[in-house]
């Protein structure tokens, strides 16, 4: 009963706290679905992550499913001078929910925030085009 | 974010890219008839690598052009190697040595880069298995184990390696470095993992200098077996007995 | 013989620790702690190029610290070593501070080498994630082993009823810390890729090494501890330490030449050798000045000198100098031996972006060497702290009248 006295208080006092706080609204990404459900990836976005990771980099497995880059194609947005904006800015895809959740990530220290910036240069372009992890080159025989 | 629209441009062009374009993109990569892999040895995406290859490179250094550094500069592009003006802490996956003889005065020029040996000191120090190598033969850091001790720079009889001595924020896609941590040449492990050639071979040969040969070693009749064949080469450092993949002519 | 009753009647007690000393010596060590956990938060946040290491020197003032730290855990436990293992009892008073130091400076080195890691916030990957084939990997082994062995060994010996297994506790501490040593010395013993390592006399040097350093902190301890708790120590036991010490330093410097001699016969080895001992400039400075001369002769001369034998102030001087010689040689050994160029081309003059074919510079910078000392900081100030919270400290050291202390005996040098 005692904890129910101070349990009860606690709960009413969060729920006020989070009608405060406004529920994350991240960006939509692109196309009309993700790879997998929206809840699903909700949920366990993390454990695709880590298993991808260890797949390409120990097996060089490199399917794009569930590759953090392909994550970076559909939610990165651009700016009005059509640059990429980091995911991980505030308000973006990956750190609206993180700052939210109070969850820090450990993969932008190391990994890019952006695809390739596109450059004035169009023949750079279309190497870094070429170079990008999107394009399917390997043909099958 | 008003100020943020949706990033749409890059799909459009990758739907138009890959759907009228695609036998062009691959034709780009390689000479016509040109293949990384003999074509019994290509692996399906979901495959993992294997033993039977084995990733090697024979660098000539009579073809090297003394002063040229067209596979740094295309390495560093690859890479994102940006730099910061700090030579003595900044990253340099490979570099061009010149080497002049005591005896004879004879200058050679050559890139020196990750050796990927067979039996690398690097992978025997180091204490968490960040340091490994692949069962294609190319040696790598797993980024999200190491803990940046530099014991493997300390047993690299190559230097090859570099340590992150700042926060970067010019990573590219492909190849993810950050403070911290070790890193090195990968061979291009993303490009060849999709049948292309590392960047820094693509440069030199774009120059038209054609002095390094990447591929197969295990494949008998692929372009660097058969160019094995006909130079002589060296490994460096040969009495270590690493049994590099990377092998020098004419040094 | 007399020792058994001198065992039985050995009384210790707690420092006192209401002092204005007491609390002055605290707040100076937790002050040089606090300054040198800011200067590894610095480096940690800004990144290792605000520091003296790059990729050629990767291995900076942090390492010599940390590591004269770890080798000198090991040794200071030969004290304890002497009574539990070789049956000296007159060092069984001291068996208790010399297991204390252990694990404190043991903890005091390690601190200092995480902190100098590239992800100090990676502890957990390096306790989760192990490559048996690295000596690193065997090392967080034996280290975080020496501390559970250490303070088992303690513990049977401050509970009476586990006195009787202190002994074989005692033996288990002696054994681990050899394999300690061993393995801190073979992080630079096998490493191949450079021409002043590769060599299997790494591991009994880095032994005799950590006796020598050992004994010198030891002694030093000792000495304020009970002086400035008014313990009288007797001329008898600090004549046998001074003794011991006279024979580690000797035989560090034997090992040292033996050391240097062997990477001479080989022809090959001359370039690196020449670098070491004749022109590598500060390295061949801090050679011969502070390892061979101030760490090694000078002691040597004010250990055994008669002009000098009786004085505790030159026994104090030739400790003092023997510490100092020792991180002078630690920093030849790692720093000296980095700052030549590999030889990957004999017979070419090699030159490159990368430093290739050159002398590598380095300096040590203020960060580096503020956290090497509040690593030593550190290890003092769990040391006082625990003597003032358990009874570590007996009432008195060696005997109350001076005896003509007899030479240490074999055993005892081996120790």
């Amino acid at each position: 009963m005692r904890w129910c006295a101070i349990l009860l208080p606690a709960m009413l006092y969060a729920a006020v706290a989070a009608a405060e706080v406004p529920v994350p609204s991240p960006p939509r990404g692109d196309g009309a679905q993700c790879v997998e459900p929206t809840e699903v990836m909700r949920r366990d976005h993390m454990k695709f992550l880590m298993h991808q990771r260890d797949e390409t980099m120990h097996r060089g497995i490199r399917t794009t499913k569930h590759s953090l880059v392909e994550c970076l194609s559909c939610h990165t947005r651009k700016d009005d001078e059509g640059r990429f904006v980091s995911i991980n800015a505030p308000g973006e895809f990956c750190q609206e929910c993180h700052a939210y959740s109070g969850v820090t990530m450990d993969c932008f220290g190391c990994h890019a925030t952006t695809p390739r910036q596109p450059t004035s240069r169009s023949a750079q372009s279309l190497g870094r085009l070429l170079s990008d992890t999107s394009f399917r080159l390997h043909i099958q025989p | 974010m008003p100020a943020t629209k949706r990033g749409t441009q890059i799909n459009e062009n990758r739907r138009r890219w890959l759907g009228g374009a695609g036998a062009a993109a691959t034709v780009l990569t390689l000479a016509p008839g040109v293949r990384l892999l003999d074509l019994a040895l290509a692996r399906s995406e979901e495959e993992p690598v294997s033993e039977r290859v084995r990733w090697g490179m024979l660098v000539d250094s009579t073809k090297c052009a003394q002063g040229c550094t067209d596979c740094v500069d295309a390495c560093s592009d690859e890479h994102g190697l940006t730099g910061m003006g700090r030579p003595q802490t900044d990253a340099q996956y490979i570099r061009k040595l010149d080497l002049k003889d005591k005896t004879t005065g004879k200058a050679y020029s050559l890139p020196l880069m990750c050796q990927h040996c067979e039996t690398p000191p690097c992978v025997d120090v180091c204490p968490t298995g960040a340091s490994f190598r692949r069962a294609d033969g190319i040696v790598l850091v797993d980024k999200h184990i190491c803990i940046g001790c530099r014991y493997c720079m300390m047993a690299c009889p190559y230097k090859a390696r570099s340590f992150v001595h700042e926060d970067l924020t010019s990573q590219v896609p492909e190849t993810p470095r950050g403070k911290g941590t070790v890193e090195s040449c990968n061979f291009c492990v993303h490009r060849v993992d999709r049948d292309r050639e590392p960047a820094c071979v693509e440069a030199c040969a774009q120059a038209g200098h054609n002095a390094l040969v990447f591929g197969d070693l295990n494949d008998a009749d692929g372009a660097l077996a058969r160019k094995l064949e006909e130079l002589p080469s060296r490994q460096i450092r040969e009495d270590l007995g690493l049994n590099t993949g990377v092998r020098y002519h004419g040094v | 013989m007399e020792h058994d009753t001198a065992m039985t009647s050995v009384r210790y007690q707690t420092l006192d620790g209401q002092s204005v000393g007491y609390w002055a010596l605290l707040a100076l060590l937790a002050l040089l702690v606090a300054v040198g956990y800011a200067a590894a938060h610095y480096m940690e946040v800004q990144g290792h190029h605000v520091t003296g290491m790059t990729n050629q020197i990767v291995w900076g003032t942090p390492h010599v610290f940390a590591v004269f730290l770890i080798v000198a855990a090991s040794g200071i436990l030969n004290v304890a070593s002497l009574s539990s293992v070789f049956g000296k009892y007159d060092y069984k008073p001291l068996a208790r501070l010399s297991a204390l130091l252990s694990m404190s400076l043991l903890v005091g080195g390690l601190i200092v080498l995480v902190l100098d890691l590239g992800r100090p916030d990676r502890l957990i990957v390096a306790m989760t994630y192990y490559n048996f084939k690295s000596i690193f990997a065997w090392n967080i082994f034996l280290y975080i082993g020496f501390l559970l062995v250490v303070a088992v060994y303690l513990w049977m010996m401050f509970e009476p009823r586990m006195n009787r297994y202190s002994k074989p506790a005692g033996f288990t501490a002696f054994i681990w810390r050899f394999v300690l040593t061993t393995g801190t010395g073979s992080i630079f013993g096998f490493l191949v890729a450079r021409q002043a390592y590769d060599a299997a006399i790494m591991a009994p040097l880095f032994i005799i090494m950590s006796l020598s350093f050992g004994t010198a902190i030891f002694l030093l301890v000792l000495l304020a501890s009970f002086d400035w708790s008014g313990r009288p120590v007797g001329d008898d036991i600090l004549r046998r330490l001074k003794n011991l010490l006279g024979i580690f330093v000797a035989a560090v410097l034997y090992m040292t030449m033996v050391y240097h001699l062997t990477n001479l016969y080989a022809t090959e080895h001359h370039a690196v050798e020449r670098f070491l001992l004749v022109d590598g400039g500060v390295y061949t400075l801090v050679f011969w000045l502070l390892q061979i001369l101030a760490g090694g002769v000078v002691p040597l001369v004010l250990l055994f000198a008669p002009q000098f034998g009786q004085s505790r102030a030159s026994l104090v001087t030739a400790a003092v100098l023997v510490i100092v010689g020792g991180l002078a040689q630690i920093y030849v050994i790692i720093i000296g031996a980095q700052a030549f160029p590999l030889m990957m081309f004999p017979g070419m003059e090699v030159s490159s972006t990368f430093y290739d074919g050159v002398v590598n510079e380095y300096a040590p910078s203020v960060p580096e060497i503020l956290l090497g000392l509040g690593g030593i900081a550190l290890s003092l100030l769990v040391a006082v702290v625990a003597m003032r919270v358990l009874p570590f400290l007996p009432e008195r050291a060696g005997k109350p009248t001076p005896v003509s202390a007899a030479e240490p005996t074999p055993a005892e040098a081996a120790g």
